[in-house]
């Protein structure tokens, strides 16, 4: 049992070094010459612009359902009035970064750690080792720096979009005006709300592209390995996104309040 | 000395500056499993070398061990005079444009299309910006293994055999010194097989390169090898050419050449 537990506790050490050098090997190949940039820009795409559809609609659900949860509960304290401050706040602050994080999650970490892997698999990883090329600057830092930009730019168009949402559903039940709606809005909403929940969004696009780029690369052979790649890929960006939201918190609630 | 001596030494010394790759005594293990036990070889300048053996007895961890890909545990590896282990990250950048090395299933970047296959090496690698440089070492390189026709098409258009016909024309577009084959011709048919074999040795003798090719395919043994070295259980049990190791009196050589 106590060897058991030494063992498990040797090998998650071992993954945490593991991990600590490749985010070395990520940074130093930043700043290398040659930066990818037709990769970067084609990662840019494929992340971002292929999210849109997904990321919009979630977000649009979101901000609806919402306003449809909450505002019973609001109108018995006749409080319908702060329906719209109430859904910018916990959107801005709290909900939109962390449900897009954790969409992209389940999107994109799965498909970088299911790219990666099959490339493991199938050697052209050690192809481009061999032939001198660097697949860590080609493969790993233009996915992940497009990760940690394009997370950020998604959810700040899928708050946009849940404050549409909110504006339908408040409208479903009683009418109220497109700007008084948004006014309200972002009145509500003050420079501690809006700024420490977009700098959370660069932590959860780097722990997307970090943790998808780090499975599929250390996958091992086999078919089998391309699949749990893609797997451990989103459950690990998943609990990454929780514990960087906690930690992120207490650092606003530190710092602001 | 006399002068009969002095010509003697003079071959011996030749006949060593004209080693590129030379492996003393290797050994490596995976966890318990010993793969290599004592490997003993040298790669002579111009020569091809076929490393027969049946499947898991360690042939392609011997090239990979070559390329870099992974270290020894024991033992000497020196390739073009320089011993990899304590070679610096630069020095193994530099080893591996001068040698080749060639996957068992092409391992063509499949997001890329041919063209841009054979590019990402020639930008990636030598830094060439010359567009029209870059074009005329493609289309030589497609040339040389009669694809040119498949220029724009990607990885997942091609056959097996074509795939092949493709990552070596990636690997030959540095101009390598040294090829190293994973087995080249598995999951081929015998004529496509045949026509591989035949376009090795091919481009052997246009781009003068010294090859070592892991294979179990005796088709491409014969066609492909100057010498064969016969490999079982970690270790170098025979070596020959094609008819002295056919006349073997060892059985499990003996059973290779059937």
């Amino acid at each position: 049992m106590a060897s058991a537990i030494v063992s498990s506790f040797n090998r998650y050490m071992e993954i945490a070094g593991d991990q600590v050098l490749f985010t070395g090997r990520f940074a130093r190949n930043i700043f290398k010459g040659g930066f990818e940039w037709e990769e970067f820009l084609r990662q840019c795409y494929i992340v971002g612009y292929k999210s849109i559809g997904l990321v919009g609609i979630t977000g649009f659900i979101v901000g609806f359902v919402l306003t449809l949860q909450t505002q019973p509960t609001l109108k018995t304290f006749g409080a319908q009035s702060y329906v719209p401050s109430m859904v910018a706040i916990s959107i801005i602050r709290e909900i939109g970064p962390v449900i897009i994080a954790l969409i992209c999650a389940g999107k994109i970490a799965s498909s970088i750690g299911a790219e990666l892997g099959s490339m493991k698999v199938t050697e052209q990883i050690d192809a481009m080792e061999v032939s001198s090329a660097n697949p860590v600057q080609y493969l790993v830092v233009t996915r992940i720096l497009a990760c940690t930009i394009m997370v950020p730019l998604l959810t700040i168009m899928a708050d946009g979009l849940a404050l549409l949402g909110g504006y339908v559903g408040v409208n479903l039940q009683e009418h109220v005006s497109f700007s008084l709606f948004f006014r309200k809005s972002f009145a509500a909403l003050k420079f501690s709300d809006v700024v420490p929940a977009l700098i959370k969004t660069f932590f959860f696009g780097y722990a997307i592209g970090f943790v998808g780029c780090y499975k599929g690369y250390h996958s091992k052979r086999g078919t089998e390995s391309v699949g749990l790649a893609a797997n451990s890929a989103v459950v690990s960006a998943s609990l990454w996104i929780i514990l960087l939201d906690a930690i992120a918190v207490q650092i606003t609630n530190m710092i602001v309040y | 000395m006399n002068d009969t001596d002095t010509q003697e030494q003079e071959v011996v010394v030749q006949d060593t500056d004209n080693v590129v790759i030379r492996i003393q005594h290797l050994k490596k293990s995976f966890d318990d499993n010993e793969v290599l036990k004592d490997i003993n070889l040298e790669l002579h300048k111009g020569e091809n070398v076929v490393v027969l053996g049946r499947s898991g007895q360690g042939k392609s961890v011997t090239i990979q061990c070559i390329a870099g890909l992974m270290l020894q545990d024991e033992g000497s590896l020196e390739v073009l005079g320089k011993e990899v282990k304590e070679m610096t990250r630069d020095e193994i950048r530099e080893m591996r444009i001068r040698v080749g090395f060639l996957f068992q299933s092409g391992a063509l970047y499949d997001s890329m299309t041919v063209k841009e296959n054979l590019s990402f090496p020639l930008t990636r690698v030598l830094k060439l910006k010359d567009k029209q440089e870059i074009e005329k070492r493609i289309h030589e390189s497609l040339e040389s293994v009669g694809l040119e026709d498949a220029i724009d098409k990607y990885p997942s258009d091609l056959s097996g055999g074509m795939r092949k016909r493709v990552g070596l024309a990636r690997t030959l577009i540095l101009r390598p010194e040294i090829m190293l084959y994973d087995e080249p011709t598995t999951g081929l048919d015998p004529i496509t097989s045949r026509e591989i074999s035949e376009l090795i040795v091919a481009l052997q003798e246009k781009y003068d390169t010294s090859s070592i090719i892991i294979t179990h395919d005796m088709s491409c043994a014969r066609i492909t090898a100057d010498r064969i070295v016969v490999m079982n259980e970690g270790k170098y049990i025979a070596t020959g050419t094609y008819d002295e190791l056919t006349r073997s009196p060892d059985e499990l050589v003996h059973n290779f050449f059937k």
